[in-house]
């Protein structure tokens, strides 16, 4: 006991920011680890622990919210109870069970991860950095930082990512506003406030298509509630003043069906193509021939294409957002020999020296039940010296800044509840420093719902400055 | 002093066990020319050739994509998932386990078994591609101190 309170006390008097917790205080658990999304580099939001996600700005989500709130609610006050007494008491079933539709899936397209790549990690960005120099001929300039593959007998190219340090895949894009890879990239969507992509398009299909449908219907609905009212002599003037709710439903309804219904069927051509915008827009597949038969992703059959965007499995999130971090300090694997060390070399001596059992021990679990440390320990030991010895200070330097290199936004390797302010400072610059990379003015194709992105938008041609 | 000779080797395993030193990684990249779906290279990496067969890496690498390609699947069950689904506003995926989350579990069965019975044995270890965002498929090569290591 004595030892461990001159432990204590030599804790307290390292001028360390944050308190080392005692070797003997084991299971810190996941009490005291981060998750993943706490240091995500991308520029998303992250609610309820990382269980919701959103795009840095929320564009216009909440105008786009306002309004069907809005219409849908005052359809139900001033329309409802006129057509159902003289139509149909379906009418606000159908229009409950539409509102319904678009709003869930509004929601799940606003604050689902698109299908975010994860960036890759340092020894994956030091290995491609390896083959593209070797592949390179440096006489000729910087090597080429594109690789070609033969996709259906297409040629197709992937550019290299240098904010996420890795060779995009195909049809792939870098997204500037939310400065994240985003697989089978669409476009930026104002109006929902986040990316569409891969893993939430058949979400955004399904929230435009039934838009369309409900915005129609509601504007039936009340021409038709209008017109019963105005037949029955007093005028369309008098309807309107006693229904001023119509009036606005009207008018909202009536610019915005058009524009709607357009997207709707915008979209199903793509989806019945197997084209994302972003595609459509660069003209990435049309090529000499100028028809998209030459798109290579197309599987020749509109029932096919359509199955494959709209109803392939839902792949996975691949950022983990709720998983635990490889911890700085973990909790006691207790190995004898390492009480005599002193104790911040020691926590993070035991945390990178782990037998080969205990490395699969802890790589083992599978990352969907992620809980603590799912990435097991080896990737935090870079290669070391061949011979690292206990007293000597290096492997635990080097060890502290192998797990450091784990955290793209660079937080030192002691542990405090002081380290989120540091943190938090530290992401704001990387961020900064990422506004500076990344020009977010020369974004590419923003939705084509806003009349004024459009003509902008056909003029750029890259997603990534 | 028998005794003392087995209490010196069993500090030098356990030394051993705690501080396996990584030697290096080597990356299997991504195969895309059938597409966007998930395929890994079986081209055999040179670093691995005094450690493992190729043909066991070969085999391993291919159950790997064949369970990727099984789970990206488009079939009947697949578009019945997608229909139902769609039908209810895909609130389905808040309670149900979708079918790709299935396999992965699968996926990531297989490579503890592989880990276990093939990999660290060789002083290897497979990464769950899951765990790198699918971009590549890390094996981490240890030193390997027990075999031929002077001490």
């Amino acid at each position: 006991m004595k030892s461990c309170d001159s432990q204590q006390t030599d804790l307290q008097a390292v001028p360390t920011p944050a308190p080392i917790p005692p070797p003997h205080a084991a299971s810190r658990g996941p009490r005291g680890a981060r998750r993943k999304w706490e240091v995500f580099p991308g520029k998303n939001r992250f609610y309820c622990g990382g269980r919701i996600m959103a795009a840095q700005q929320s564009g216009v989500l909440p105008l786009t919210l306002g309004l069907i709130l809005v219409t849908t609610g005052l359809f139900f006050i001033f329309d409802c109870p006129f057509l159902v007494k003289h139509l149909s008491s379906c009418v606000p079933a159908v229009g409950a069970v539409l509102f319904v539709f678009v709003f869930i899936t509004l929601l799940q397209t606003s604050f689902s991860d698109p299908g975010i790549l994860p960036r890759a990690t340092p020894e994956e960005a030091a290995d491609v950095e390896r083959q593209i120099d070797s592949s390179g001929d440096s006489s000729y300039g910087p090597p080429p930082r594109t690789r070609e593959v033969v996709i259906n007998q297409q040629v197709v190219k992937l550019k290299y990512c240098f904010t996420c340090k890795m060779f995009r895949p195909p049809r792939t894009s870098h997204c500037s506003l939310c400065d994240n890879c985003v697989e089978r990239f669409d476009h930026h969507c104002p109006w929902v406030g986040n990316c569409v992509g891969k893993r939430n398009y058949r979400f955004f299909y399904t929230f435009i298509v039934s838009l369309s449908f409900l915005t129609s219907f509601i504007f039936s609905c009340v021409s038709t509630h209008l017109a019963m009212r105005a037949q029955d002599g007093r005028g369309l003037v008098s309807a309107l003043q006693e229904s001023p709710g119509s009036a606005v439903e009207l008018v909202i309804c009536f610019f915005s069906v058009w524009s709607i219904l357009g997207l709707s069927g915008f979209h199903t051509y793509l989806v019945a193509s197997n084209l994302t915008t972003n595609e459509d827009i660069k003209g990435s597949w049309s090529g000499k021939s100028g028809d998209v038969a030459s798109n290579p992703f197309s599987h020749r059959n509109v029932f096919v294409n359509c199955g494959s965007v709209l109803c392939t499995p839902l792949p996975p999130s691949l950022i983990d957002r709720r998983g635990f971090l490889p911890e700085e300090e973990e909790p006691a694997q207790t190995c004898c020999t390492d009480v005599q060390l002193p104790a911040s070399a020691n926590n993070t001596q035991r945390k990178c020296s782990q037998g080969r059992k205990g490395l699969l021990e802890s790589a083992a679990p599978s990352p969907l039940q992620s809980t603590s440390c799912p990435q097991g320990e080896p990737q935090t030991v870079p290669p070391g010296p061949r011979r690292p010895s206990p007293a000597d200070s290096e492997p635990t330097r080097q060890a502290s800044n192998g797990c450091r290199a784990q955290h793209s936004a660079g937080s030192q390797g002691n542990a405090s509840s002081a380290r989120h302010s540091h943190h938090k400072s530290r992401m704001k610059k990387h961020k900064e420093a990422a506004l500076s990379i990344s020009n977010p003015t020369s974004h590419g194709p923003v939705a084509p719902t806003c009349p004024d992105s459009v003509p902008t938008s056909r003029g750029t041609s890259s997603t990534q400055a | 002093m028998t005794s003392w000779m087995e209490s010196q080797v069993e500090t030098h395993s356990l030394q051993d066990f705690q501080r396996p030193a990584v030697s290096s990684k080597v990356f299997i990249q991504r195969d895309y020319s059938s597409g966007t779906i998930c395929k890994f290279q079986t081209k055999f990496p040179s670093e691995l050739e005094s450690r493992l067969d190729k043909q066991q890496f070969e085999e391993t690498i291919q159950t790997l994509n064949n369970l990727y390609a099984e789970a990206e699947k488009l079939g009947g069950s697949s578009y019945l998932e997608g229909c139902l689904a769609c039908l209810t506003a895909y609130t389905v995926f808040l309670c149900m386990e979708t079918h790709y989350e299935k396999v992965l579990k699968k996926i990531a069965r297989y490579i503890r078994d592989q880990n276990e019975k093939i990999y660290a044995p060789r002083g290897l270890l497979l990464t769950d591609p899951i765990e790198r965002g699918l971009r590549v498929v890390e094996i981490t090569i240890f030193e390997d101190r027990n075999i031929g290591s002077a001490r």
